[in-house]
């Protein structure tokens, strides 16, 4: 049966206010249309959770949407500050809760969740002061051998959101290019939306099955959305829009700017066709060439 | 030929990798130092990026660390459980490279506030893979401008530990690697005593002088007898920098 749904279905059914909210995407395929949707249908009180909370987080606690944050990076790459999230943090009393780990610490805890098991260990956070500022990294003595080994809780959200390539209509989703954590998030999550720049014939799946790293057993909606992960890109079909990264600093730190930026760009456009309907340059700008892979043999 | 501190750190960045090394690339200029030591002394140099490429060639200077010149052409792409699990935990990865906005005396580096952490005065972006890659690369490698903020003589906050860190020494506390073996700046190069673990003067630039080193140092700084000069940039490695690793100048100041 087919999983495909519209953003706007997708995000009306799935995520609701309250919920732990995962959009993963390291750098690649991280998902902006949906994060979008979300702040259009004004969803509150979300604790949003990504290693790199990245120019998507930054827009959705400008827009009111979260009351906590769970991360390990909260930069914006080679281009300065996210400014939204240092506003809140550095706001006296703070108006954003923040539970903070390291990329390898986020790692884990997505390979606990995914594995339905109590904690994660890792040789890790010796000497530093991370444990005394999140009290949910923790050690355990090993049982072979006696050492203290750190340990970190498991992460399942209630909502995890992909970017891919591609999937078939029931939601084996294939992914190339950089995984980043996709593969266990969705793993741990309660209900999985998959968001593909195609959708394909379940034999386009089948013909290359190494490719696929989420089945469709563990994804509840199919939702197709060329650019969809604009300004974070798609190996293959689009290249990052570093112009916009690097504007974001200037516009991100004046809440003003801020704010006409959402009004303009989110709240102002219906949905993401919208949206590029009214820039084209980005596609003549960003349009990936073209590098095709070898081909194997599945043959036996 | 005239070069900047900038371009002079960067230089004397990739001078310290070896032909043949793994080493784990951060963005900015550890980027511009692994990109100029494979073009130059290093062409076997294996680069991985924290995002999972691993043996990245890219062709164009990466804004950031997932950047998709990473992955075209590399000799592996995985998931970043792998990277940090069996890469780095798997202790494959033998030069780190950190950077940071405070560094102390004994090579603890910060990167998540400055002031208290519950009320901080400025919220840094926060770890990333830095104390992972502290405790495990087999050396590691600091880049850093000196300023008297930021190289304290004890940081506000260990993001990463160096040779004395909460609780010990990375001996007591069973660190795997070596920690900061070098501290790279605009006005010479730092290296940490092999017993003490403190950061002292190893070598300065060209046009430098102990004072002006001290001057940008929050603690009394050790100098060395054997004090060294580090060459100035080569002709060729200053045309590699400006024409074809950052000839935006994104990076270099």
């Amino acid at each position: 049966m087919s999983k495909v749904v519209s953003m706007r279905d997708a995000i009306a059914a799935h995520v609701h206010d309250g919920d732990t909210l995962v959009i993963e995407g390291f750098t690649h395929l991280i998902c902006f249309a949906a994060a979008h949707e979300i702040i259009r249908q004004r969803r509150r009180n979300l604790t949003l959770c990504r290693l790199t909370p990245d120019v998507v987080f930054d827009q959705m606690i400008a827009a009111g949407c979260a009351s906590k944050l769970v991360f390990s990076w909260a930069g914006n790459p080679g281009a300065g500050s996210l400014h939204a999230f240092r506003r809140a943090v550095e706001a006296k009393p703070r108006t954003l809760e923040i539970e903070e780990y390291s990329h390898f610490g986020m790692v884990a805890r997505f390979s606990a969740g995914a594995a339905r098991l109590p904690f994660w260990p890792l040789r890790n956070y010796q000497g530093t002061d991370l444990p005394a500022a999140n009290p949910m990294i923790r050690s355990v003595d090993c049982p072979y051998t006696g050492e203290s080994i750190a340990t970190v809780p498991p992460l399942n959200p209630d909502v995890t959101i992909v970017h891919a390539q591609r999937a078939d209509a029931d939601g084996n989703t294939q992914v190339w290019g950089l995984l980043g954590v996709q593969r266990e998030a969705a793993f741990a999550s309660q209900r999985v939306i998959v968001v593909v720049e195609e959708l394909v014939p379940e034999a386009v799946i089948r013909a290359d099955p190494n490719r696929t790293i989420i089945p469709g057993m563990v994804v509840d909606a199919v939702v197709v959305e060329p650019w969809g992960a604009h300004p974070s890109y798609a190996q293959g079909y689009y290249d990052r829009d570093n112009e916009f990264y690097v504007a974001w600093d200037s516009v991100s730190r004046d809440a003003s700017r801020l704010e006409a930026y959402l009004d303009e760009w989110v709240h102002g456009v219906a949905d993401r066709a919208e949206y590029l309907r009214r820039q084209p340059s980005i596609i003549d700008r960003l349009t990936a060439k073209s590098a095709m892979s070898g081909e194997v043999s599945y043959g036996y | 030929m005239e070069w900047s501190p900038s371009e002079m750190m960067v230089v004397a960045a990739a001078r310290e990798l070896r032909d043949g090394e793994v080493v784990f690339v951060g963005i900015g200029l550890p980027n511009l130092a692994c990109n100029l030591a494979r073009l130059t002394h290093a062409p076997n140099l294996v680069m991985i990026y924290e995002s999972g490429a691993v043996g990245a060639r890219p062709d164009r200077l990466p804004l950031s660390i997932g950047d998709p010149s990473l992955v075209t052409g590399s000799l592996m792409i995985c998931g970043m459980a792998d990277v940090f699990q069996m890469l780095l935990q798997g202790g494959h990865i033998e030069v780190g490279f950190l950077g940071g906005a405070q560094v102390d005396r004994y090579g603890n580096i910060n990167t998540t506030v400055v002031g208290d952490y519950a009320q901080p005065k400025v919220r840094l972006p926060g770890s990333g893979g830095a104390p992972e890659i502290a405790i495990h690369a087999k050396r590691t490698l600091v880049i850093a401008r000196l300023d008297k903020r930021a190289f304290p003589e004890r940081v506000d906050f260990i993001t990463s530990p160096g040779h004395r860190a909460r609780g010990g020494t990375r001996k007591e506390l069973a660190m795997p690697g070596a920690g900061p073996v070098r501290v790279i700046t605009d006005r010479g190069v730092l290296a940490a005593n092999s017993e003490t673990g403190e950061l002292e003067l190893h070598a300065i630039y060209p046009g430098t002088s102990v004072d002006d080193v001290r001057a940008g140092i929050g603690w009394d700084l050790l100098v060395r007898d054997a004090l060294g000069t580090v060459n100035p940039p080569s002709s060729e490695e200053l045309r590699l920098l400006r024409e074809v690793v950052d000839p935006q100048r994104h990076f270099l100041r």
